[in-house]
């Protein structure tokens, strides 16, 4: 069932600073302006993809496998170039971006995947402070700060564990606690509970919940639609690399109306 | 700075057996072409050895006051090439004659006159013991109104130059052939290490380190392998040494080893080497990435 059939039937209410999407240009922490993505075989990954985030959205990003939305993601924290059109994010213009910016670029995001990332020889506290220590950290302030994302994911007692002694569901707050150690403006989440069962699911999500709730713009991409469904967050759809359905585009038009 | 030296510390930790291989890799790299720099090293010394057999004999006109064969070779010893001059009388000659002709030694003792000449016998410094110079030097003597005849050894200095000429050259094209070998297995052994931590640059990448900050811990840990696998090459070299030296049963004994500045450039290599290889690894992986 499409999506934009349920949300007309539901008519939630209007996403959180819905005001602001309206604003100006620096209101927005990502910009997607008429983004074209190429592979060197001629495919077209995204088409003509404009969408705005605003400060404390919440973003989910849905669509079948290979509609585009790991290109966006890879878009987002530069680890691909948009063909044409403009992608902005943080204030970095990813379109030509030097390495060194985009060192500077990443330590403004907190990044995590389906597959969690976890350097498998290092505690869980050692992955958390790899993050710091990469970006030249203060090495006195660096076991406060772990211990303090540790203890917000709820895992202040699991430091000194390794990877493979933990569940899916912790190896993935260890790494939502690497990503928030450098106080992130946006967490991006690449299908965060692709590997988890259900009940871990649960936790991950509510965890990335009250971290936006905090203040930080979350983008996660996910099929997952009950995760989708149970919330009233903004929804972006992708198909075949083609962005078409923005909830927070088509509310607004419901509004204007 | 700390972080760079644990980072690079702990691979070896992490990962002893791939360590293990680069430095071993390294080390026997460089004890080929150490146990070649040996032999070419010991070829020169037994050239130098010949060369120091180069020498001008001019002989002197009988009858020439030793005033003016004394002032004459103050003069010879101030040519640029010359090393030194040495004054053979003719009492002198026919003793040398007596003692190292065994044959003729009958002959000389029946003369009633000495009819071998007064000489100059000419020594020319190290780097001058080449035909052109002796040619040269040999002239200038013939100069000389009291020099009756130069003689040296043309054919014998001409073959000298041959034999230095070539291994000069065989040894540079061996050398730099084992140069490239060492090069290539180094840079091969830091690509394996480098593969297997992939993932781990990527999360590097992934959390906000720079490419410089990604490259520092690669570099330090090949050139610190460098560093080992150049000390352990000497070490294998010495014994590679001390081997043909006690096998050979005296015939070697004369074998010299490497001098200290020798050692140093081979382990200066080793680091070079190191450091090369990590520095095209990484950069060819940061690139692809």
């Amino acid at each position: 069932m499409r999506l934009r059939d349920e949300r007309e039937k539901a008519r939630p209410p209007p996403a959180r600073f819905s005001l602001l999407t309206s604003h100006p240009y620096f209101a927005h922490v990502i910009r997607f302006s008429n983004v074209y993505k190429g592979y060197p075989n001629g495919a077209l990954a995204l088409k003509d993809v404009t969408f705005h985030v605003s400060k404390g959205e919440f973003v989910f990003l849905t669509g079948h496998s290979g509609a585009g939305k790991s290109t966006i993601m890879k878009l987002l924290y530069a680890e691909q170039r948009p063909s044409s059109g403009e992608v902005r994010v943080s204030g970095y213009n990813v379109t030509a971006l030097k390495p060194d910016e985009v060192a500077k670029l990443r330590r403004r995001l907190g990044v995590v995947f389906q597959d969690f990332r976890l350097l498998e020889d290092r505690t869980a506290a050692e992955n958390i402070a790899f993050a710091l220590e990469v970006t030249g950290a203060r090495s006195d302030t660096i076991a406060a700060r772990v211990m303090r994302v540790l203890t917000q994911v709820g895992l202040s007692a699991k430091g000194r564990a390794y990877p493979r002694e933990l569940s899916g569901g912790e190896q993935q707050r260890v790494a939502i606690a690497r990503a928030l150690v450098n106080d992130p403006a946006i967490l991006l989440a690449d299908e965060p509970t692709g590997n988890l069962d259900e009940r871990a699911t649960r936790g991950v999500f509510q965890l990335i919940r009250d971290i936006n709730a905090g203040g930080t713009v979350v983008v996660m991409a996910t099929h997952d639609l009950d995760l989708v469904r149970q919330t009233s967050y903004r929804i972006v759809e992708m198909r075949d690399g083609s962005l078409v359905y923005d909830s927070a585009v088509d509310e607004a038009a419901a509004e204007a109306q | 700075m700390k972080l760079l030296t644990r980072e690079a510390l702990l691979s070896f930790r992490r990962a002893p057996l791939l360590s293990t291989l680069s430095v071993t890799a390294i080390a026997f790299s460089l004890f080929t072409l150490g146990l070649f720099g040996l032999v070419a090293v010991n070829l020169r010394q037994a050239l130098r050895g010949l060369e120091e057999r180069v020498e001008i004999v001019a002989y002197i006109l009988r009858g020439t006051p030793s005033e003016t064969i004394a002032i004459a070779s103050q003069d010879i010893s101030a040519f640029p090439e010359v090393q030194d001059v040495n004054y053979v009388s003719e009492e002198v000659a026919l003793q040398r004659a007596r003692s190292e002709l065994v044959e003729f030694r009958d002959a000389y003792r029946d003369l009633q006159v000495n009819p071998l000449p007064a000489s100059l016998e000419v020594r020319l410094k190290e780097g001058f013991r080449d035909a052109a110079s002796v040619e040269q030097v040999a002239q200038r003597l013939k100069g000389f109104g009291f020099i009756d005849d130069v003689r040296f050894g043309r054919e014998w200095v001409q073959k000298l130059d041959h034999l230095r000429n070539l291994t000069g050259l065989v040894g540079l094209l061996i050398g730099l052939a084992f140069a490239a070998v060492a090069v290539v297995i180094i840079g091969v052994t830091i690509r394996l290490t480098i593969l297997q931590r992939a993932r781990e640059i990527s999360i590097m990448r992934l959390v906000g380190a720079t490419n410089w900050f990604i490259r520092g811990p690669f570099l330090l840990e090949g050139a610190l392998k460098g560093l080992l696998g150049g000390f352990l090459s000497l070490v294998l070299c010495y014994g590679g040494y001390l081997l043909f030296r006690d096998q050979s049963g005296g015939t070697l004994a004369g074998l010299i080893f490497f001098r200290p500045e020798h050692m140093v450039i081979i382990i200066i290599f080793g680091v070079m080497l190191g450091l090369g290889g990590s520095l095209v690894s990484v950069g060819r992986h940061l690139r692809n990435v």
